[in-house]
């Protein structure tokens, strides 16, 4: 157990150290330190402001490393900050990148884990009463429904629901973001429904799929046979043993929470990561964006580790070793 | 006075390209108390789907249009779904071909079985408990007590028959239906399997319908015979009738391939040509195509199953008019 954790955390390291090359590569040599100089002060400026800028946003040294000099160059650096969680500040507006991060994780979460906790609470329960009524018309409505429903844009469901339901019926604001917990109920609820309802066509198909291929084996026409119910067999045995699948696409989903939703937090004006994250592609804010990937990473790794040493505890057949 | 189990005329359908096909076609059997019947034929002759429809349990899109189960005179296919719930597991139990999958691979062995006991008795799980323990003793399973919390993964294939079987037991069931229970086992297994349910049979009176297709079992274990041919059973008759005075050409045939009765150094005498798929079954006797007894009325009607001796039926044409060749050929 221990040393297939530790091996693990090695393929984990070579993943992420792979990741930061790719980021080099794209924010260093593709875009040059120059052109994120000129993008951020403009086409019309002097070589010697272009330079002090480079200075003052430590993009001023050679980006490869030469004989002699193996640290100072941005090749080096660019790991070394980012190993060192040592960001620096944005491209676009000189504020501490740590800070933003900080200032906009709370937000984040406040969408984001509610958000998985509701997908998964309506996903689920409606996807073993679809696969109950397996050949039905019952479970025949709940694909067509599915499919309808994963086949709309979520930018449909975004738009449609400030118009129905923040501009026609007042319920709710439209958008915008308080930290008073009374008011953030009243802002949430708006992006928690359209996530909750984006996200239920695909994940009800997907469990439905899971629960169906579990429902046609022989240990549940053993259970049958044994005189079982059909509700006690979904909950106890096809249940029990979809766990893995289904891990795998929820498990993984967790360490995403902490990155916000891109397009949720931009369209209600949540100032979460993700909302960090949209405006830092659009204001080419490569630091804000290097960092939000590199994080990205880091936690998808996370992610991953995290899934398998749970099929150890759902399957007893897995054995981590 | 009846029997335990009358199947009357029962007919389960699947769709096919060109409509319903009755893989179990109007068949009729008859299990009496404490005995043994062996339902024998080829691989997809019908003879799971059989015993599957007995239980109520084929599996979809087929369906029984016809025919009644009588279980101690009552017609299983009259239950509502809840009252044939109770007959399943507690009445009649069923083990399986598949050790390797019939287990719920991520519940222990012992759980699968007291889930079984207490679906059916209100009993505390540690009654429960205590009851599978006895019935691994009973069914061979050494260590019972550490059995109880192994996963099927741990387990051997002979062993895990041996929890199906006690699963099977665990409610002291009239009727236990076992669909090839050893086709999946080493032969050396295969032995302790059979012999064990020949034990089990003895020591508690209870009836089996055993499915196979294998004669040498056929032989160790049944009291009487029914063979079933393309979805109908062909010929019915104790296991010495079957055995020493095959009536019907399909079962005279079976015999004389069985590896087991041949003389050596001479060729495997075998029943010419292949088993019709069920969209080739025609208006007439499904066994006609490889039949040699056969003649112009074969190829158009089916032979009813009639009465030819002593609790003993066959479905010939050739038998009933008197022109089959008969006995040893």
């Amino acid at each position: 157990m221990l040393a297939y954790l530790i091996r693990r955390l090695t393929y984990g390291v070579g993943v992420v150290f792979g990741v930061l090359f790719f980021l080099f590569v794209l924010f260093f040599t593709v875009t040059s330190p120059d052109d994120v100089a000129r993008k951020a002060l403009g086409e019309r400026v002097t070589p010697a402001v272009v330079e002090q800028w480079k200075i003052n946003h430590g993009y001023d040294l050679p980006l490869f490393p030469a004989p002699g000099a193996w640290q100072e160059n941005m090749l080096f650096e660019h790991y070394r900050r980012m190993l060192t969680f040592d960001f620096g500040r944005s491209d676009a507006d000189d504020t501490p990148i740590a800070d933003r991060i900080r200032s906009g994780m709370m937000p984040s979460l406040t969408l984001t884990l509610p958000l998985f906790v509701l997908s998964l609470l309506t996903a689920i329960p409606l996807a073993l009463l679809v696969a109950f009524f397996r050949e039905t018309y019952i479970d025949r409505l709940g694909v067509v429904i599915s499919v309808l429903a994963m086949s709309v844009s979520i930018l449909l469901y975004i738009i449609g629901a400030q118009y129905l339901v923040g501009r026609l019926l007042h319920w709710f604001p439209i958008s915008g973001f308080d930290s008073d917990p009374q008011l953030i109920v009243r802002f949430l609820a708006l992006p928690l429904l359209v996530g909750v309802l984006a996200g239920l066509g695909g994940d009800v198909r997907f469990y439905r799929t899971v629960f169906l291929e579990e429902s046609n084996t022989d240990y549940v026409r053993t259970a049958r046979a044994k005189g079982c119910g059909e509700g006690r067999i979904m909950v106890r045995h096809v249940f029990r043993n979809s766990l893995i699948p289904l891990l795998t696409r929820v498990i993984l989903a967790i360490p995403f929470l902490f990155m916000g939703s891109l397009l949720l937090e931009s369209f209600f004006g949540i100032p979460g990561l993700g909302a960090i994250t949209v405006d830092a592609i659009q204001g080419n804010d490569f630091s804000v964006l290097r960092t939000m990937v590199y994080i990205g990473s880091l936690l998808f790794v996370f992610g991953q580790i995290i899934t398998d040493l749970s099929y150890g505890l759902v399957d007893p057949r897995v054995r981590l070793e | 006075m009846t029997a335990l189990l009358e199947v009357e005329g029962l007919t389960t359908q699947f769709p096919g390209a060109r409509g319903a096909l009755s893989i179990v076609d109007g068949n009729d059997l008859r299990v009496e108390r404490g005995e043994v019947l062996a339902l024998v034929g080829e691989s997809g002759c019908g003879k799971s789907m059989t015993a599957l429809s007995l239980m109520r349990l084929v599996p979809k899109p087929g369906r029984i249009v016809a025919g009644q189960v009588r279980l101690e005179g009552r017609d299983l296919l009259e239950l509502s779904v809840t009252e044939m719930r109770r007959v399943r597991g507690r009445r009649i139990a069923m083990i399986f071909q598949e050790p390797m999958t019939s287990l719920n691979p991520v519940i222990p062995v012992g759980d699968q079985v007291i889930e079984a006991i207490r679906l059916h008795e209100s009993i505390s799980r540690s009654e429960a408990k205590k009851r599978c323990r006895d019935l691994f003793v009973e069914v061979g399973i050494p260590d019972p007590e550490e059995r109880l919390d192994a996963y099927p993964h741990q387990l051997s294939g002979g062993l895990k028959q041996r929890v199906m079987i006690a699963m099977a037991l665990s409610t002291r069931p009239d009727l236990l239906i076992a669909d090839e229970p050893t086709t999946a086992l080493d032969v050396t297994i295969q032995a302790q399997i059979i012999r064990l349910l020949r034990d089990i049979q003895r020591d508690r009176g209870m009836s089996i319908l055993l499915i196979t297709h294998d004669l040498g079992i056929v032989n160790e274990l049944s009291d009487r015979v029914a063979v079933m041919y393309a979805g109908r059973i062909v010929e019915t008759g104790s296991r010495s009738q079957i055995f020493r005075e095959p009536a019907h050409p399909y079962t005279r045939g079976l015999l004389r391939s069985n590896p087991t009765l041949a003389q050596p150094g001479q060729r495997l005498p075998e029943i010419a040509g292949v088993v019709p798929s069920p969209e080739e079954w025609g208006a007439g006797c499904r066994f006609a195509t490889r039949c040699g007894d056969r003649f112009d009325l074969c190829d158009r009607e089916v032979p009813d199953l009639l009465e030819i001796g002593d609790h003993r039926r066959t479905a010939c044409h050739a038998i009933e008019s008197g022109s089959a060749r008969g006995g040893q050929s």
